[in-house]
C-alpha cells in the first residue's frame, strides 16, 4: 500500500491517477492514522520550502513519518519540494527541514552562470544517471524530466546522489540514502520517463 | 540540456475549445478533456489552457471544468481565466494545476503577484501580457479580450511584475493571433533584455519553422501556439496536431543546438 501523504501541498491528485492507471495499491494520507498499514510513502510538494514544513507539522503526520522513515525503514519518495524538505535546511526558509538526507537546499546563484539564463529553472531538461539505482531502472538513453524550481538539495555525502541534471552547472536532481530517495523533477508530469520512475518506485 | 518548451495554448469558449483571429470571431474547434487527452498521447511540453469568457462575464473560474482538465492532463497544466483573489488561485492549484495565470488582475492589481506566490510559489504565478502595436510605434496593453485599452507603460510594467516575484511572463500579440504568419520578433527584442524569468510567447505560429526561428534568434524561450496545433491545411481543417518526440529534436537540432 502506497501512502500519498496530502498536507494540503502537491499534486496529490495526479499521484493518485497514475497508481491507478498501474494498478498498485494506494491511498491518500491526511491524518495520522491515515498512514496505519502504508509500506511505502511518496511526500510531494510545491511552494516556499516553510509553507510545506509547516503544512506537514500542522498536519500531525510528520512524527509518524519520522518513525516509519527512519526505525521502520519503509521506502519514501520526496517529489520536488518533497526532495528539498529530506535536507537539513533549505536558503529558502528559517524552518529545519526533515533531515532524513544529509544537505541542505541552496538556490541556483545565477550571477555565476556564463550566460544570462531565467529562473525558476524550467521546462524538460536531460538528466545524467551517475549511479546505477533501482528508482531510474529502464529509463530510455538520455531521458527528460520537467523541471520547475529555483532550488537545488546539495548532498554533503556525494555518494547519495544518483543523478545529476545541468542548469548553468550540474546539480543533483536525485538522491538516495538507504530507504529515502528524492527527485527534484516532476515525474508526475514528466510523460512516460515519469511514469517508470514513479512504477520503479511502486515495485521497490 | 535544457530544451526549449513548446506549449499548445487552448481557448475555453462556453466550455468548448475555440480558436481566435485578432482576439475575435471564435471558431469552434473541439472539447477539451479530448484535446487533453491527444495532447498526452503526444506528450507535449507543457499545456496552457485559458477560459476567455471568465474575466469578461466578470465570473468565478470554471472549477469543475478545471480539476477535470487537471486529473486528466499528464503534463504541466497552465490554467488562466477570471482568477482574482489569493483564494481562487490556491483553490486552482489544489485540483493540480501547476501554474496559474493572471491577466487583468496583476495590471488592476499588482500586489495579488506577491500575495499569490507566497500562497503557491513563484514558479506557479504567470502572468499573461496581451499586447497591440501602437498607431505610432510602441505597444498598449490590453485586457478583457482585447477590449479594454491600459495606459500602463509596457517597460515599466514587465520590470515592476518582476519585483513582486512572477515567475514567468507570457506575452501574447493580439495583432498576430490567428494569422499564422510568425511570432512579432520585433516585440520580443524590445522586451526580452528586461526579462529574468521565463518568458513565453504566443501569437502568430503558423510552422514548426516559425517557433524554430524564435528558438534560433531568442534561446531558451517557451513558443506557444494556437491555431498552430488545432488547424490544418489552408483552409483551416480541425485537427490536433503536435510535433513527435524526432520531429521535436530535429527542431531543435537545426535552430537551437546548432
Amino acid at each position: 500500500m502506497i501512502a500519498i501523504i496530502d498536507y494540503g501541498v502537491g499534486n496529490i491528485k495526479a499521484f493518485a491517477n497514475i497508481y491507478k492507471n498501474f494498478n498498485m495499491a494506494f491511498k491518500i494520507a491526511q491524518t495520522k492514522e491515515d498512514l496505519d498499514g502504508a509500506t511505502k510513502l511518496i511526500l510531494p510538494g510545491v511552494g516556499s520550502f516553510d509553507h510545506a514544513m509547516q503544512s506537514l507539522q500542522d498536519s500531525g503526520m510528520k512524527e509518524k513519518l519520522d518513525d516509519l522513515v527512519l526505525e521502520k525503514k519503509l521506502p519514501v519518495i520526496g517529489i520536488c519540494v518533497g526532495m528539498q524538505m529530506l535536507a537539513k535546511s533549505s536558503e529558502e526558509g528559517k524552518l529545519p527541514g526533515l533531515g532524513w538526507i544529509n544537505g541542505v537546499v541552496k538556490k541556483f546563484d545565477i550571477s555565476k552562470f556564463s550566460e544570462n539564463m531565467p529562473l525558476p529553472h524550467m521546462g524538460w531538461n536531460s538528466i545524467e544517471l551517475i549511479q546505477s539505482n533501482r528508482l531510474t531502472d529502464r529509463l530510455e538513453n538520455d531521458p527528460r524530466f520537467y523541471f520547475l524550481h529555483s532550488y537545488y538539495f546539495e548532498c554533503n555525502d556525494s555518494s547519495d546522489a544518483i543523478a545529476t541534471a545541468n542548469y548553468g552547472e550540474n546539480f543533483t536532481c536525485m538522491v538516495n540514502h538507504h530507504n529515502i530517495f528524492g527527485i527534484q523533477c516532476h515525474p508526475e508530469k514528466s510523460h512516460h520517463n515519469g511514469m517508470q520512475l514513479l512504477k520503479n518506485f511502486g515495485e521497490l | 540540456m535544457l530544451y526549449p518548451r513548446i506549449i499548445p495554448c487552448l481557448l475555453v469558449h462556453n466550455k468548448g475549445l475555440v480558436k481566435t483571429v485578432n482576439f475575435k470571431d471564435p471558431k469552434y474547434v473541439g472539447d477539451p478533456i479530448n484535446a487533453v487527452k491527444i495532447f498526452n498521447e503526444k506528450e507535449a511540453d507543457e499545456l496552457m489552457v485559458i477560459d476567455i469568457d471568465a474575466s469578461a462575464e466578470n465570473r468565478e473560474p470554471d472549477y469543475k471544468m478545471i480539476e477535470n482538465l487537471a486529473v486528466e492532463c499528464r503534463m504541466p497544466l497552465c490554467y488562466g481565466g477570471g482568477i482574482k483573489t489569493v483564494e481562487q488561485a490556491r483553490r486552482i492549484f489544489n485540483l493540480g494545476v501547476e501554474k496559474i495565470a493572471i491577466s487583468s488582475a496583476a495590471i488592476e492589481n499588482p500586489e495579488l503577484i506577491a500575495n499569490m506566490a507566497k500562497e503557491v510559489g513563484n514558479q506557479s504565478v504567470v502572468v499573461v501580457i496581451d499586447v497591440k502595436k501602437k498607431l505610432f510605434g510602441g505597444y498598449d496593453i490590453y485586457t478583457n479580450n482585447g477590449k479594454k485599452k491600459h495606459t500602463t507603460n509596457i517597460e515599466e510594467y514587465i520590470k515592476k511584475i518582476q519585483s513582486l516575484g512572477v515567475g514567468e511572463i507570457v506575452l501574447n500579440s493580439i495583432d498576430n493571433d490567428g494569422l499564422m504568419k510568425g511570432y512579432d520578433c520585433g516585440l520580443i527584442e524590445k522586451v526580452k533584455p528586461l526579462i529574468s524569468v521565463p518568458l513565453t510567447i504566443l501569437g502568430g505560429a503558423g510552422s514548426l519553422d516559425d517557433i524554430g526561428r524564435l528558438f534560433d534568434t531568442f534561446g531558451i524561450i517557451g513558443a506557444a501556439a494556437g491555431s498552430l496545433f488545432v488547424f490544418k491545411g489552408k483552409y483551416k481543417a480541425v485537427l490536433i496536431s503536435y510535433p513527435n518526440y524526432e520531429e521535436k529534436t530535429k527542431l531543435i537540432t537545426e535552430y537551437y543546438i546548432k
